[in-house]
């Protein structure tokens, strides 16, 4: 035609077009299925839970033991909340105790002090702690917290409690509160730590006045995101933390208690087993419950590390 | 008479001496350090003591039963037992992460960053897999118990490890695909424009240019879901793993995998009978994993460096 292009022309081999379109769609379709699993995953538990408050005929009054001795005992249909909820609270904010000054500091030095020759060497040993599989930190809690760190120095009643449960989570979670504070501390400006040697500050007055407040966000994200897998944790809760569901209302983290994730798991597949009624069932309810909690953290977490995003 | 004194002179020179040498210690910037290494130390400290207690308490497993610690089958006595069913499970389960969740999760990961359009619904499939990775893997557990032990019975055969490579596969996904779009997303804009501007269509672009560089993180990512796989237990307690007794080792029967076998074992009380004790066998299994765990990094880190070498042009 004359010689000259047209339109048509320039867009491409109709097959490859095609055969494009048919790639989007397949990938497009693999994205997609993350969202029909988090669907399932709200359909399963919001039915077993359904199936729970039926069972127990809504009384809702059932959750919240008001017997002399309150505890959750599923088999004996007695299912009192609180102690979960108050045994993964008490666990959690060990681990935090454990975590926070420990992932902190090791995050402030990584990023402020370290030379560059240990930087390299400690981060790899960092994300190598962040890589030891959950069970192995449990097998460390029984075999050596338990044993040559707190019945010397506390000789609690029983070597499986509560203390022995929340340290080694807390051993689990310093890589996440390191990792992300450390990211939020190097995106810190070196403007800013120029600025202020510049006006002849020390390197701690510059950490602790400049950098560490400019990182807040990044920080409070931190320890967010990690509260919520000190919670969400079972292994660990669930071998070094006593199992026992009459513990934690007396709040003391010497005796042995039981968290919402070990809850679930004994009545799965450990000592509570029974397969149907809602002794079984409780486990949605619980994970629900769960499921919320963390889901909640997260999101606010989230909501902080984009907060460090925007900023620089 | 001068107005500052000889005397006054050098005290200010030695001030400011000691200044700039830092010879004047500053009490509040020695707390600082004291507590920073005191912190990285501790931290230090619990790997190395954990690892220390692994490995000193594998000993005895591996001395005493060499390799038939590792063929044996489980059972009730810790002198006796091996960990055959476990590695037999375990292998099966990154078989399956592998072939389900790499796949797919290096798709999504193309789709959201090459093809979706910024809006409303593409960011809202990737804030729900943001929090998709997470959920607890005990809930991960409860959706395999429900899904690939109830309704899917016909093609997993209930509680076996088909059933439990599934529900592992489900729950790395998300950081195959974080992981992965990060990877993409590091790949330069010039790369693509290149690639268009010799009119190959999209999906030409992809395959041909975008995900080869971005390998290395790809790799990277999978590597760490696998590793992450292989660790988990407690979405296996809630899918029914065996801890007991297993004769045989099959993809349609009862299952176990390595990091049961760590959570039963070392619940066990150890009896004074024998040298090798309860502890000793759960020890054995854990540097098992230890060791399968350190060398997927290390092929991960290896296949890193070996695409990286590729990408200069050498």
């Amino acid at each position: 035609m004359n010689g000259l292009l047209a339109v048509a022309d320039l867009s491409g081999d109709p097959r490859r077009r095609a055969h494009d379109r048919r790639m989007q769609r397949l990938l497009g379709s693999s994205a997609f299925i993350t969202i029909i699993i988090s669907a399932l995953i709200l359909f399963v538990l919001a039915r077993g839970s359904i199936d729970f408050l039926k069972s127990i005929g809504w009384d809702l009054g059932v959750l919240r033991d008001s017997s002399k001795a309150p505890g959750w005992f599923p088999r004996r249909e007695r299912f009192d909340l609180i102690t979960i909820v108050m045994g993964s609270v008490l666990m959690g904010s060990i681990a935090m105790l454990v975590a926070v000054p420990l992932g902190l500091g090791t995050a402030v030095y990584l990023s402020e002090f370290a030379p560059t020759r240990v930087r390299k060497i400690l981060k790899p040993i960092v994300e190598v702690l962040a890589g030891i599989p959950s069970v192995i930190v449990g097998y460390f809690a029984l075999k050596f917290i338990a044993p040559n760190i707190v019945d010397p120095i506390f000789s609690p009643d029983q070597s499986r409690n509560m203390v022995v449960a929340g340290l080694a989570i807390g051993v689990l979670v310093i890589p996440i509160m390191a990792s992300i504070s450390e990211d939020a501390l190097r995106a810190v400006p070196s403007s800013l730590r120029e600025a202020s040697y510049g006006i002849g500050a020390r390197k701690s007055t510059t950490t602790i006045r400049i950098v560490l407040p400019a990182a807040v966000s990044g920080i409070v994200a931190a320890f967010i995101i990690a509260t919520s897998r000190a919670i969400g944790e079972t292994m660990v809760a669930a071998m070094a933390g006593g199992r026992d569901g009459s513990g934690p209302r007396v709040l003391d983290p010497l005796e042995p208690g039981l968290t919402m994730t070990a809850a679930m798991t004994n009545a799965a597949g450990g000592t509570d087993q029974v397969n149907s009624g809602a002794p079984f069932q409780v486990l949605f309810f619980v994970g629900l419950l769960l499921f919320m909690m963390t889901m909640g953290l997260n999101v606010i977490g989230d909501r902080f590390v984009q907060r460090v995003r925007q900023q620089y | 008479m001068p107005i500052v004194t000889d005397s006054q002179r050098s005290a200010t020179r030695t001030q400011v001496h000691q200044a700039i040498t830092q010879q004047n210690r500053h009490l509040p910037s020695i707390v600082l350090s004291v507590t920073l290494l005191v912190a990285v130390t501790f931290t230090l400290l619990t790997l190395f003591s954990l690892l220390a207690r692994i490995v000193t308490q594998a000993i005895p497993a591996f001395s005493e039963r060499g390799a038939s610690f590792l063929s044996g089958t489980i059972g009730s006595e810790p002198g006796k037992v091996g960990i055959w069913p476990g590695l037999f499970g375990s292998f099966a389960i990154g078989i399956g992460v592998l072939l389900i969740a790499v796949p797919l999760g290096i798709g999504a990961a193309i789709y959201l960053e090459e093809y979706a359009e910024q809006n409303r619904l593409n960011r809202f499939v990737v804030v729900n897999i943001r929090n998709l990775a997470g959920v607890p893997a005990v809930i991960y557990g409860v959706l395999g118990l429900i899904i690939f032990v109830g309704w899917l019975k016909p093609v997993t055969n209930g509680g076996t490890v088909v059933a439990a490579a599934l529900t592992l596969a489900i729950l790395v996904l998300p950081v195959v695909i974080i992981t992965s779009m990060e990877a993409i997303r590091a790949v330069p804009m010039g790369l693509r424009d290149a690639g268009y501007g010799v009119g190959a269509s999209r999906w030409e672009v992809t395959r041909d240019h975008v995900v080869p560089y971005a390998m290395p993180g790809i790799l990277t990512g999978t590597v760490l879901a696998l590793a992450r796989a292989l660790g988990e237990a407690a979405p296996l307690i809630m899918i029914g793993a065996i801890t007991g007794l297993l004769p045989e080792t099959s993809l349609s029967g009862k299952f176990t995998a390595i990091p049961m076998l760590i959570y039963s074992w070392s619940g066990r009380p150890d009896s004074s009978g024998g040298n090798i004790g309860w502890s000793n066998a759960a020890a054995g299994a854990g540097l098992v994993l230890l060791a399968l765990v350190l060398v997927f990094n290390v092929i991960g880190i290896f296949l890193r460096n070996h695409f990286e070498a590729k990408r200069v042009g050498t």
